[in-house]
């Protein structure tokens, strides 16, 4: 059937449609440039890096990435001359600024401490998550509103009003600058999120799906496993983004809580402004780096996330 | 396949009893049908068979086996659900293999096993598709495929073709009965649709606020009601109540209902004065100016082969089956004739159905 032969009241119009997209990409354009702003810096030298006026066209460079992954130390020409041929484009470019490289920098375990804890505490909070949100959709729980509230009232005030005292019983129970306490830490932060949305998502599956299966001879945990689950799998990628993009971006609880071993990239990364001037362009090259792998996991599951942001707007 | 046996079945849902003391036995390889308005326990009756539900108390064999707390998946039972619960990530084959799976049983007898009941229900050409592009007939075909499948004692059917449209759901009537001459499975079919209950069943439970009004053969059921609501529920349009008043003794042939004398089927037993009603189904009524039942004509609907006229009466409106060829104006006076010896008699109070000698036959016939 086509719509186009009558004229619908319901479809927008061809202005409406024009105007909604002259917002849209100005809004988009608002939006990304910071980001191309931050990107672009990440490839400047520190002279265009603070140049002024701002310099739109510049010659690329990947001084900011090599500063970012390296320590340097600060050398005469003498000691540099000294030395024998450089090993590549860092060590050449590090030699032009009267410096040598020292050793690695921190960036790089700061960003693994970031993945693990991230990755970790999305999977814990998602599987709690599921989990309970299945109980609370398909059995009988005594309290079960009280609770669910319960669970919702743990994100009513602003996490830093418990800072001091999770510092504290992190302090006594060992779990400072730990990776398995900033995954405990948000896991529990992220779980009432998990456990909301989830239960959404899992009421709308029907019943009958677990029914049936236990009818044809399943257990209920196999047919939880079989039926409802794959049935989930929109609902639960959206919940795992939005846990993710929590866990990766936090910022203040890690700043408190990590220092050294267990320290994740966003409270690392302002740190860098600090070692040898104010070095711009490492701080934008971290920041480039930060952005990707939540960028790779929205792109891979946008869909989901799409339908976990619109969820419950148009029931079938 | 096994017999069914059902033994003062109850659930209660905190101060809600939704099933009261049913009883009924499903023979082997009958087609029992549970009808009834929606809320009136059916549903729930189902579900305990299968092991969905608990019942506060009571009893439930299965083939002779006392099934009663038993876990859903012990019970060797198949189930077919209202909104059919295809499951959508899996296609047609796998659907329909999904409880042989749950047996452990080799890949390659699956296989075999599927295709054989595919070819049953002539879906065998859709056994790759996925299921959410298929038609509503297919996907019934789906569901029952596999129910088949797994040869259980029985096969429980929840309102199965309450979500078809009614042309698809005419010819699944019929198949549906089909493929239970074919297989002789025990099914336990719940529905709401009179015309579904009637055109199916071997036998017929009709349930009302989770009491089983009647159980008895859809003859039975539409000739000797039991009940005023099982008359009522029962027929399109339902029969028809006139009010009278006084007892009945045994012996009696012969009641006076708006000053008309009216012949019924001999009383068989003795009812003390109470208002009473007499129940006469539309097509019983004929029109004949010597009747002294009066009334004038309401309005009428042509049937086709029948038309169905409503006629005002001093105790309300009783509407009339008769042939589509009489021409009626609306407000001409009529007479009625009601055909003696398919009238049925009931207290008004209780609802229950009077003994009377149409009774007799059907006492004989269950014994005989």
């Amino acid at each position: 059937m086509s719509l186009t032969t009558a004229h619908s009241v319901v479809a927008p119009s061809t202005n409406s449609k024009r105007i909604a997209g002259v917002l849209v990409v100005g809004y988009a354009l608002i939006s990304i440039v910071p980001l191309l702003w931050i990107f672009a810096t990440s490839f400047k030298t520190p002279p265009d890096s603070i140049a002024y006026p701002p310099k739109i066209v510049f010659q690329p460079s990947i001084e900011g990435y090599c500063n970012l992954f390296t320590t340097r130390t600060r050398q005469t020409p003498e000691y540099i001359n000294s030395l024998g041929p450089a090993t590549g484009f860092c060590d050449e470019t590090v030699r032009k600024r009267n410096m040598v490289i020292a050793g690695p920098s921190n960036f790089l375990p700061r960003f693994v401490n970031s993945l693990i804890i991230a990755f970790g505490s999305t999977f814990c909070a998602v599987f709690l998550g599921t989990l309970s949100a299945y109980g609370f959709s398909r059995f009988k729980v005594p309290l079960a509103d009280d609770l669910l509230f319960f669970i919702l009232s743990t994100r009513m005030m602003p996490p830093i009003a418990v800072a001091i005292p999770i510092y504290l019983m992190y302090r006594e129970l060992g779990l400072s600058d730990t990776a398995l306490g900033m995954i405990l830490l948000y896991t529990a932060v992220n779980v009432s999120l998990a456990v909301w949305l989830l239960k959404g998502f899992i009421d709308e599956i029907p019943r009958e799906y677990e029914e049936a299966a236990m009818i044809d001879g399943y257990t209920r945990l196999q047919a939880f496993w079989r039926t409802v689950l794959p049935q989930a799998t929109t609902g639960i990628a959206a919940t795992a983004i939005f846990c993710l993009i929590f866990a990766w971006n936090e910022y203040a609880f890690a700043a408190l809580l990590t220092s050294g071993t267990a320290q994740t990239a966003p409270p690392f990364i302002p740190t860098i402004i600090g070692e040898g001037g104010q070095d711009w362009p490492a701080v934008a090259a971290g920041t480039t780096i930060f952005l990707v792998p939540i960028l790779v996991f929205t792109i891979l599951l946008r869909k989901q996330l799409l339908r976990g942001i619109t969820f419950g707007a148009v029931r079938k | 396949m096994a017999e069914i046996r059902v033994q003062n079945l109850r659930k209660a849902f905190g101060e809600f009893v939704a099933v009261q003391d049913s009883n009924f036995v499903v023979e082997d390889g009958e087609f029992f049908v549970m009808l009834g308005p929606s809320g009136c326990g059916k549903t729930t009756t189902l579900r305990m068979i299968a092991g969905l539900e608990l019942p506060t108390g009571g009893k439930i064999l299965l083939g002779g086996e006392d099934v009663t707390m038993r876990r859903a998946r012990e019970r060797d039972i198949a189930f077919v659900f209202q909104l059919f619960a295809l499951y959508p990530h899996m296609n047609v084959r796998k659907n329909i293999g999904f409880p042989l799976l749950a047996q452990g049983m080799a890949s390659a007898e699956i296989r075999a096993r599927v295709e054989e009941t595919a070819k049953l229900l002539r879906i065998d050409h859709l056994l790759d598709k996925s299921v959410s592009g298929l038609a509503g007939g297919d996907r019934q075909r789906v569901a029952l495929g596999r129910a088949i499948v797994r040869r259980p004692k029985c096969f429980l059917m929840d309102e199965p073709l309450g979500t078809l449209d009614t042309e698809f759901r005419d010819l699944m009537v019929h198949e549906l009965r089909e493929l239970h001459n074919r297989i002789h499975a025990t099914t336990v079919y719940v529905t709401h649709d009179q015309m579904e209950a009637m055109s199916m069943a071997d036998k017929i439970a009709v349930m009302n606020h989770g009491v089983i009004e009647q159980f008895g053969t859809p003859r039975e059921i539409y000739d000797r009601p039991a009940t005023m609501f099982v008359a009522d529920f029962i027929g399109s349009p339902p029969m028809n109540f006139l009010r009278f008043g006084g007892g009945l003794a045994r012996g009696v042939k012969e009641i006076v209902v708006q000053g008309a004398k009216v012949t019924v089927p001999e009383v068989r037993e003795d009812v003390a004065p109470a208002d009473m009603a007499l129940g006469i189904r539309p097509e019983h009524i004929r029109f004949d100016d010597a009747s002294k039942l009066r009334g004038a004509i309401y309005g009428t609907e042509y049937l086709g082969t029948t038309q169905i006229v409503a006629v005002e009466t001093s105790d309300g409106i009783i509407k009339a089956r008769v042939p589509a060829g009489i021409h009626l104006n609306p407000g001409e006076q009529v007479g009625l004739a009601l055909s003696s010896a398919r009238l049925s008699l009931f207290e008004k109070g209780s609802g229950r159905a009077v003994r009377t000698a149409m009774h007799d036959q059907a006492v004989e016939a269950r014994h005989g």
